[in-house]
This record gives structure tokens, sequence and C-alpha cells, in this order.
């Protein structure tokens, strides 16, 4: 009797099981449908686009588009590819998301453990931050850049991002640091350390997973903004989003889809890098802290 | 003039005073327990003392400088904390020579340092490690040596035993109470737990609701509470109250508890004979002033028999605690390990009256 019921619910366990599983890998397929699409074109030659089938594996597999869109694509009406553009990009990303996330440290460190009257609200102040629409500040920055002298160049676009991105790299490590056992500070002040030899010694070095998080939040959002891009820079000081619009948009005679998804693939691969090896790391934080105790 | 001293502290949050009037003094060397329930304000005491807190009103001096306007860093305190509040990221040598690092003393002797503290604390074996791979009383002893280390002029301890099991917690006081005892250090050390004011300190300050219910020494504290609250506060189990009113019959003064007229002596820590006759009283006596006949100090002077109904039997091993019922009032004796004794019975207990005190029922003051 009872062996029955467990073997009907066993079946029926299982059958869940399979109809998850198979959800789930149709949804998986669906999600990764448009980088199979992206890599494969990118790999085919011009006539087998022009064949039709999008979803077929390339025939004769090769990497000319990619080298094209690295060095010789045109943009404009420079025929020097993305390789400009894309150094635009890292050298905006890099000092812009360590400038942000440091400050954002900087910020949940002031905000947690040296409290001001008034912290509250600079720190509801600086959430609705996050919640202000990027068009809403375009005209008012562009003045600001302006007057800054700081116009069309890498150096206002970090400016953009760092002021842009604040408030939620203080959200986030505000938070982390509202859970730091202030015991450990008062410990740090007692032995002599100061302001920022606390935040140095005692507080960043045990920011590890927060650090990461940042790190990711913001290396995706900047390197993959286009709005601020777009408004801000031109020629050839733009980043590598504006560029590759640019670069699909240019048509000189006959479209090239497997350049254009080769630019895209290159767009596409810092993001994709920063999760693969930062992504480890976050998981790595979270559960060093969970068998801690 | 005294090593430390605390005179007139106030402390307000809001419109709160958490810390009212605070007056101590420690001599150097000494050991002060500042004890009393969660809320009492004690940690904020030594809060204020450390730095960390800023006072409303008052002085704190140490060795003659008064130090209410310096930096915690500047005080030359050191600090143990309930949580340890050991740098994770750093390991055990690091966290003990952070301060001296801190002070700009060069890394040779700094090393001589900890390798000196380590020894003394038999902790030489867990340098290497990080704060995450010791255990409980590791822990502890690392938040020591990195007080320790500074030889500062006053140590601050802040519960710093109630995150360990009872075993531990013993072994640990012990070993708080042999550092002292070996380097002669001024302690000042905030617990909850009276068993602990009791063995480590030299000066108990009794706190409740933010102010001082009585200094002294830790026999004082116990034999002389100066009120009700401190009475039944410190010792375990409390200390008996018999509510009663003081009798005169043919010109001997005595004092009647319970109701059916049992009449004791007035006990000898009472001077002042002139109690008026019908003055309500309360007459407080610890459960090991309340003993079998065969328990009795053969020093006493004054004692009393009075037979009661045994309600609980509680043996501990060493002896045995007797919960006893007379006239509707409970109370607890303490009885050798060996007397035979069971509830329901009628047993004959033997009043110590050289321990007794007596309070006011109404200020809560002991009558001297």
């Amino acid at each position: 009797m009872s062996a029955a019921t467990e073997t009907v619910s066993g079946g029926s366990a299982r059958t869940a099981r399979i109809v998850i599983y198979a959800l789930l890998l149709v949804l998986a397929a669906v999600y990764l449908l448009p980088l199979y699409v992206m890599l494969t074109t990118s790999l085919k030659p011009l006539d087998e686009i022009r064949a039709g089938d999008m979803l077929a594996l390339p025939r004769q597999p090769s990497l000319a588009s990619w080298y094209k869109a690295w060095g010789e694509a045109c943009i404009g009406v420079t025929c020097e590819g993305i390789k400009g553009y894309f150094w635009n990009s890292i050298k905006m990303v890099v000092p812009a998301v360590a400038i942000s996330t440091i400050l954002g440290a900087l910020n949940g460190y002031v905000l947690t453990k040296w409290r001001f009257p008034g912290h509250k609200l600079v720190f509801g102040l600086m959430l609705f931050a996050c919640f202000i629409p990027f068009q809403a500040v375009l005209i008012p920055m562009a003045r600001v850049l302006g007057i800054f002298g700081l116009a069309n160049s890498t150096a206002g676009l970090i400016f953009v991002h760092v002021v842009y991105g604040l408030g939620f790299t203080t959200l986030f490590f505000r938070n982390y640091y509202e859970a730091f056992p202030d015991e450990l500070v008062k410990a740090a002040m007692i032995d002599g350390a100061g302001f920022f030899k606390i935040f140095w010694r005692i507080l960043l070095p045990n920011s590890g997973p927060i650090i990461v998080v940042t790190v990711i939040y913001q290396f995706t959002n900047i390197w993959n903004d286009f709005l601020f891009g777009v408004s801000f820079s031109s020629g050839g000081a733009s980043p590598m989003t504006v560029a590759l619009n640019n670069l699909v948009s240019s048509s000189t005679g006959v479209k090239e889809y497997n350049v254009d998804m080769a630019a895209a693939v290159f767009a596409a691969l810092p993001t994709l890098l920063v999760y693969i090896v930062a992504g480890r790391y976050f998981v790595r934080g979270l559960m060093a802290g969970a068998v801690k105790g | 003039m005294s090593f430390l001293q605390v005179k007139n502290l106030y402390k307000k949050i809001g419109s709160n005073d958490v810390l009212k009037d605070i007056n101590i003094e420690l001599e150097k060397g000494g050991f002060l327990v500042l004890v009393g329930p969660s809320g009492c304000g004690k940690s904020t005491l030594l809060n204020a003392i450390a730095g960390l807190m800023p006072l409303t009103s008052g002085e704190i001096s140490i060795d003659g400088q008064v130090i209410n306007d310096l930096h915690p860093s500047k005080r030359d305190i050191a600090m143990v904390f309930q949580s340890y509040a050991l740098y994770p990221n750093m390991t055990v040598e690091e966290n003990i020579g952070f301060a001296l690092e801190m002070r700009g003393v060069e890394k040779a002797a700094r090393a001589a340092a900890i390798r000196n503290v380590a020894k003394t604390l038999q902790i030489e074996h867990l340098l290497d490690r990080r704060p995450s791979q010791l255990s409980g009383g590791q822990r502890q002893r690392v938040a020591m040596g990195r007080a320790l280390v500074r030889q500062p002029r006053v140590f601050l301890f802040d519960e710093p035993l109630s995150n360990l099991d009872a075993k531990l917690r013993v072994e640990m006081r012990a070993e708080i109470k042999r550092l002292h005892h070996k380097t002669h250090a001024t302690i000042i050390y905030v617990t909850h737990d009276q068993i602990e004011a009791m063995t480590l300190a030299t000066k108990i300050v009794v706190l409740k609701e933010g102010v001082i219910q009585q200094v002294g020494t830790p026999a004082e504290i116990y034999n002389r509470p100066a009120n009700l609250f401190v009475a039944d506060f410190m010792g375990s189990p409390a200390m008996n109250m018999f509510k009663g009113s003081v009798v005169t019959t043919n010109g001997v003064r005595e004092i009647e508890i319970l109701d059916n007229n049992t009449r004791v002596a007035m006990p000898s820590s009472v001077a002042d004979q002139d109690l008026p006759d019908g003055k309500e009283i309360i007459l407080g006596l610890r459960p090991e002033g309340i003993t079998d006949e065969g328990l009795v100090d053969p020093t006493v002077v004054s004692m009393a028999k009075i037979e009661a109904d045994v309600t609980l039997v509680e043996p501990t091993g060493s002896d045995t605690f007797v919960i006893a019922k007379l006239d509707g009032t409970n109370f607890v004796g303490r009885v050798r390990a060996d007397v035979s004794i069971a509830p329901d019975q009628r047993f004959t207990f033997v009043f110590n009256l050289d321990k007794a005190v007596l309070f006011d029922p109404s200020s809560g003051l002991r009558l001297v």
C-alpha cells in the first residue's frame, strides 16, 4: 500500500523534474539564440549569409570579418575599424569604475561609522539619485561639462559616469558596512588608527564581496552605456557602443552583416570577461562569509 | 590622589539620563568591576572612559591628567571587547601588533613585544593564524594580547567572557585574575555576572538605571549591601527577605518576622539602638545564613532555631539548597549535602543572625 503510493508520488516527482528541465532548456536556448546567431554570422562569409539560413552553422568559418571589424571597417569617414573606440571605452570604464567604487566605499564608511546629524537625509538624497532617469540629467550635465571644459572628452565621460554611479555604489557599500561590526572600528580607534587608516586597513580589506558586486555592476553599466556616450562625445572620442551604432548605420554599398556581428562580439566581450573572472570571486566571497560564522 | 578618577559624570541621550552623577576612584593596580543588570549604563560608562562616547558633563582623569577631550588613542588605554573585535583580515600576529604599528614602533621591537605577550598568554603557536581559524577561548586570549602588548595605563574589559561556554568562562576568569596578579595592571571590568564581579574585583561598583548604588570591596558589597537592590542582585541564590517589625518586650529589643510571632534578636549589623517600637523593617539573610543544626558556625553569637516546611530540595553536590515555607513566606537555606531532607518534611533551620541585615522598607536602604 505504502509502496504503491511511493511509486506514484515518485513517478509524479520525476515527471515534474522532466518538465522543469525541459522548460529550463527551452528558455536557455531562446536566451542564447541571439548570441549563437551573432557568433555564427560573424564567422560566415557574405555569400553564405545571403543564402538566408540564419541558424545554419558556417560551412567555411573564417575570422576575416573579425579582423576587418577590428582594424579596417569604416565608421563615418575613417576606415580604421573599431579598435580606437574599444580603447576609448577601456580608458573611460577603468577610471570611472575605480573612482566611483572608491568614492562609494568612502561614502558608505562615513554614513555608517562616522555618523553626523542629517546622515539619513544625505543617504536618502543619494538613494534618490539612483531613480533619476538618464534623460533628465542630459542638458544640465552638458552645461556642467561645458563649464568645466570637459565637453567631448574621455575625462568628461568619466566624470558623468562617476556622478551617476555614485548613488548606486554608495547604496551598495552603505548597506554592507551597516552590518560591519562597530566594535572593530572602535578597537582600531583605540589602537591609534585615524579615519583613513581605519578605512584602508580595516574596512576595505574586509569588503571583497561588495567590491566585486560593485565593480561588476558599474563595469557593465558604464561599458554598455549608449546615451551618455552619444550625448557627450563625438567622432574619434566616442566609446565603443556609439562606434558600433555608427558602424552599423554607415553603409558603403554592401551591408556587411558579418563585420557588424564581429564588432558586436567585440563590444560584448569585456562584460562577459568581467562576469567570468570576477563572478567566481564573488561566489567565493559569499561562501567565506557564510562558513566563518 | 587616586590613579583613575571619575567626577560628577553625566550622560544624557536625548532627554534620557543614562548616567547620573557618577563618582568613582580607583587606585593604581586596582581591579574595578562595574556590575549591574542590562541597561544600567555600565557599558556606556566604560565607553565614556575609553573616549568612544562624549560626556554630557563631568570629568575623567588618569594619573592626575584630565582626559575628557583626548582622542581614545591618546588616553593610553586598551580595551577588550565582548565580541573580541579581532581584525578578520589580519593574522594573530598582525592583530596584536596593529596598535604598535599605528604608533610607529619599529618592526624588530614590535616582533619582540608580540613574542613576549604571546608567551605570557601561551598563544605562540597561533601567531600565523587568522581569527576565523581560532576557537572562542583562543580569540579571547588574542584580544587580551592585543591589549597587553601596549602596556597601557588602564585596561578596559567590556563583558569579555560572556561569549564563552560555562567551563571556559571559569578558566578564563582565573586566567584574568592571574594576569592581574602578575602584571599589577589597573583594570576596569564590566559584567552583568555577579560571580565574576565577586571573584575578580578589588572594588565593585553596582549600577542601576545610571545611578551608583554602592561602591565597595566584594566583601562589603556582599555582607553589607547598601540597599535592597544590591542585596538582591549580588549573590546566588538571592538573599532571603523577611518582612517584620521591631518589638520590645521587657526592655529587650527584638525583631518579629513572619506571622507566627517568630522573634529573633536584633542583628549585630544594626548599631542604631533607637529603632522605635513597631517600626516596619525587612530582615535580609543569605542562604548560607540559614543552615541545619550541624553546619552552625561555632563562633556564632546570635542565632535562632526556626521550624519550617520543606517544599523543594536542590542538591548541588557540595551542599544542598532547601526551599522552605513558613507562614506563606518562602526562603532558601543551605544545608550539608549529607543531611537527609525531603519535601513535605518539617525541618529545623538555624538562622545565623550575625549575618543578618535590616532594611528600611520605604527607602530600601540598609539600617545601620
